[in-house]
């Protein structure tokens, strides 16, 4: 199996021979059907938009993945470069004398991302770990206390507007539809993830880890740690700028929100859940996201809530974020271990869902009994009718509460072991087989 | 002079108060290498928890138990959220206190309401301290100077003139040593956080009802406190109390200055119109550009002393 030596010859010239990577391909094929199948699955309601705003912020958390996930450089600024490409993609959709074509605003605002990311990476970069990320909160202060300072550029509190229905048709597409918006984030978004997929595999990609990893080391070898990390700044700043430039189509309006800490918060907050440690984290954070931030938000006041507590549950048990997670069951699976811990795992599950579900029911009532007290102690949750006031519903909470406690307590240690045991095992094949 | 006497101490006042809560910051980071991103919530907390208690009890019992609070409830997040933390390094734990600050926004405004809670200045306090010219000085503001003054006080001699203040500062530089000579590190590393959050705690007790109680205060001081203690250099205590001092003149200052560049050029007789390329940049008055100074301050302190101020190390 070693395919240097498939020629025959003693002295095989050279080891260029790459197996055909059939895995990949289907991979990447399978996401590009995603991406075109997915209007047609979801079809309900505003589900369009909803596609659209994910496609973005599937961009923008790949690019913020190149800081944190490979260049270990956490920052709490990246809607910087995205919220500017923004503004300079809709000044260029507003412009009269400037004829880029919608399709390809996208550039526009990757460039304006990039631009700026040559002029601040250049003060960020210097430094990294935890100073990196204050630098980063300071910048992004600056450019949002900025933007309001300047409201010729800025717009000001309510932002800048466009029609991106502009210029003629080109074969019928206006970009008026949603649909027509939708392919268009699609078809960015694929482009820019086999893009971002094919950098981590170039050399800069992986001296990038390097310096992750072992940056003394890196040092020592003869590379300059902060210009790989001021190159990976700019070519991120450029992926977030075509995010920024794709929201601005999709919502037709910019404000300076889109430059603020929270937008940068939110970011990371999305792609720490998704995962950090692997390629494809920032695309199920990017989905999470969206559905705490515009699904969640519709049925429950407490959405803001839900999510810091999703968060710190992940950065408590998961630090690798859902896709560690699913890594993990699939290695479990793909070495046919599954059933043997599928009865305890459920139980364990169903556990935890029961106590969520009492939390869920806990929060919504007391948000009722504090927050919407105006509107009567009387709350329907559930498609149940609850009154705050009375006890029943409080002792309801508390009983679920503690009997999904208990139940966890009872289940999860066997679980715990069979894991580690499953886990030990297949360790163990690995290094059979490695040996 | 009467203008720039007033704005000194107000500046003064400010920067104290800033102080208070970058200390807590800068012993905590110092010690234990996180930089805790909640900090400036457990300044609202103590803002919040100060008006609970003056409702019931007046506002001296609160100066003294709501810190006491704010500072238990740092060590059970240090206890029970950081310490399984620190096995996976810092970024994890930053980021845990990253989403605490997102978590208690929505909890304080889950008990105590989301509009702004009346927490007055105390009776005896609310009069002039002494009036010069035609303007007086609160009497509050005062106040919260002597508080900060004697804060700084005490740290400088727990930290250097008590054993406790040995230990710990042995267990900053050698944890394992002092973990050898039989004192529980992790223990002490709790009540130093819990004692930072005390100290952020005092300052929302003494500071929320100089300014405004909402829910949106930690947000407002949140980013100032982290400028502060990279701009006096991380970890130094010193440098964190000039850089507060700093940044709070700079910034009252700079409000009260209603000039622009554009004052400035045609006061030498440049004639700048609005036609003048650039107007827009040129007419941005100090007072407008108030909010950007402690971050360009920070910007500049990065590029021509990395290190800080004050810092001993990059």
């Amino acid at each position: 199996m070693k395919p240097g030596l498939k020629s025959g010859s003693k002295r095989a010239p050279r080891l260029a021979y790459t197996p055909l990577n059939l895995s990949r391909y289907l991979v990447w094929t399978g996401f590009a059907l995603v991406l075109l199948c997915a209007p047609l699955v979801f079809t309900k309601g505003a589900a369009l938009s909803i596609l659209s705003q994910i496609g973005t912020l599937m961009i923008f958390g790949l690019s913020y993945n190149m800081l944190l996930g490979q260049g270990g450089m956490l920052s709490f600024g990246h809607a910087v470069y995205s919220g500017l490409g923004a503004f300079f993609a809709i000044h260029a959709m507003n412009h009269s004398g400037l004829h880029v074509p919608t399709t390809l605003i996208a550039l526009v605002g990757g460039v304006a991302g990039m631009g700026f990311g040559v002029l601040f990476g250049y003060v960020t970069t210097k430094k990294s770990g935890t100073t990196f990320a204050m630098i980063t909160l300071g910048l992004v202060e600056l450019v949002f206390a900025s933007s309001l300072m300047f409201p010729g550029f800025f717009g000001g509190e309510g932002g800048v507007t466009t029609n991106r229905v502009r210029g003629q048709a080109f074969f019928g597409i206006t970009y008026g539809p949603q649909i027509q918006v939708y392919y268009l984030i699609a078809g960015w978004l694929f482009v820019s993830t086999v893009a971002m997929f094919a950098f981590t595999q170039t050399p800069l990609g992986r001296m990038l880890n390097a310096v992750r990893d072992n940056p003394e080391r890196v040092e020592f070898i003869g590379y300059d740690t902060q210009f790989v990390r001021y190159l990976t700044l700019i070519l991120s700043a450029f992926f977030a700028g075509v995010s920024g430039a794709l929201s601005a189509i999709n919502f037709e309006i910019v404000s300076a929100e889109n430059v603020s800490a929270i937008r940068s918060g939110a970011v990371l907050l999305f792609v720490f859940i998704g995962g950090i440690g692997f390629f494809f984290g920032p695309l199920v954070g990017a989905v999470v996201g969206v559905f705490f931030t515009v699904m969640l938000s519709e049925y429950s006041a407490a959405w803001q809530l839900y999510l810091g507590l999703f968060f710190i549950a992940v950065v408590r048990f998961a630090p690798g974020g859902l896709s560690s997670l699913l890594m993990l069951l699939l290695r479990v699976v793909k070495f046919g271990k599954f059933a043997r811990i599928r009865t305890p795992l459920l139980a364990v599950l169903s556990c935890t869902l029961f106590g969520l579900l009492g939390l869920v029911f806990g929060i919504e009532l007391l948000y009722h009994l504090t927050l919407d007290a105006a509107d009567g102690s009387v709350v329907t949750l559930f498609g149940w009718r609850f009154d705050t006031h009375s006890a029943l519903p409080w002792l309801a909470t508390a009983a679920m509460l503690l009997l999904a406690c208990v139940g966890y307590r009872t289940t999860a240690p066997a679980y715990m072991a069979l894991w580690g045991e499953v886990n030990a095992d297949i360790a163990a094949a690995v290094r059979r087989g490695a040996a | 002079m009467e203008f720039t006497l007033f704005t000194l101490l107000n500046g003064v006042s400010y920067g104290l108060l800033l102080f208070m809560l970058s200390s807590g910051l800068t012993l905590i980071f110092s010690m234990m290498g996180v930089l805790n991103f909640a900090h400036a919530s457990f300044y609202m907390l103590g803002a919040y928890v100060a008006y609970a208690i003056s409702a019931r009890l007046g506002f001296w019992p609160a100066l003294v138990l709501a810190p006491l609070v704010v500072g238990l409830a740092g060590a059970l997040v240090e206890r029970y959220g950081l310490r399984p933390l620190h096995k996976f390094g810092h970024i994890p734990e930053l980021l845990f206190t990253f989403g605490l600050s997102y978590l208690m926004v929505e909890l304080v405004q889950l008990v105590w309401g989301r509009a702004a809670v009346a927490y007055p200045i105390p009776q005896e306090l609310d009069r002039p301290l002494f009036t010069l010219f035609a303007t007086s000085f609160p009497m509050y503001r005062g106040f919260m100077m002597l508080v900060a003054l004697s804060m700084l006080a005490a740290i400088w001699l727990v930290l250097t003139r008590s054993r406790l203040g040995l230990v710990i500062q042995a267990a900053l530089t050698h944890p394992e040593a002092v973990e050898a000579l039989g004192h529980n590190v992790p223990r002490i590393f709790m009540w130093v956080f819990g004692g930072g959050c005390a100290l952020a705690g005092l300052a929302g007790v003494i500071g929320g009802n100089a300014f405004v109680t909402e829910p949106g205060m930690a947000a407002t001081v949140g980013t100032i406190i982290f400028v502060v203690v990279v701009v006096g250099g991380m970890g130094s205590l010193a440098g964190a109390f000039v850089a507060s001092i700093l940044i709070g003149v700079l910034q009252t200052f700079a409000v009260a200055l209603d000039y622009s560049l554009m004052t400035l050029l045609n006061w030498t007789g440049a004639g700048i119109t609005a036609a003048t390329p650039g107007y827009s940049l040129l007419k941005v008055t100090v007072a407008q550009s108030a909010p950007i100074l402690p971050f360009l301050l920070l910007v500049l302190i990065l590029i021509f002393r990395p290190k800080g101020l004050m810092g001993v190390r990059e």
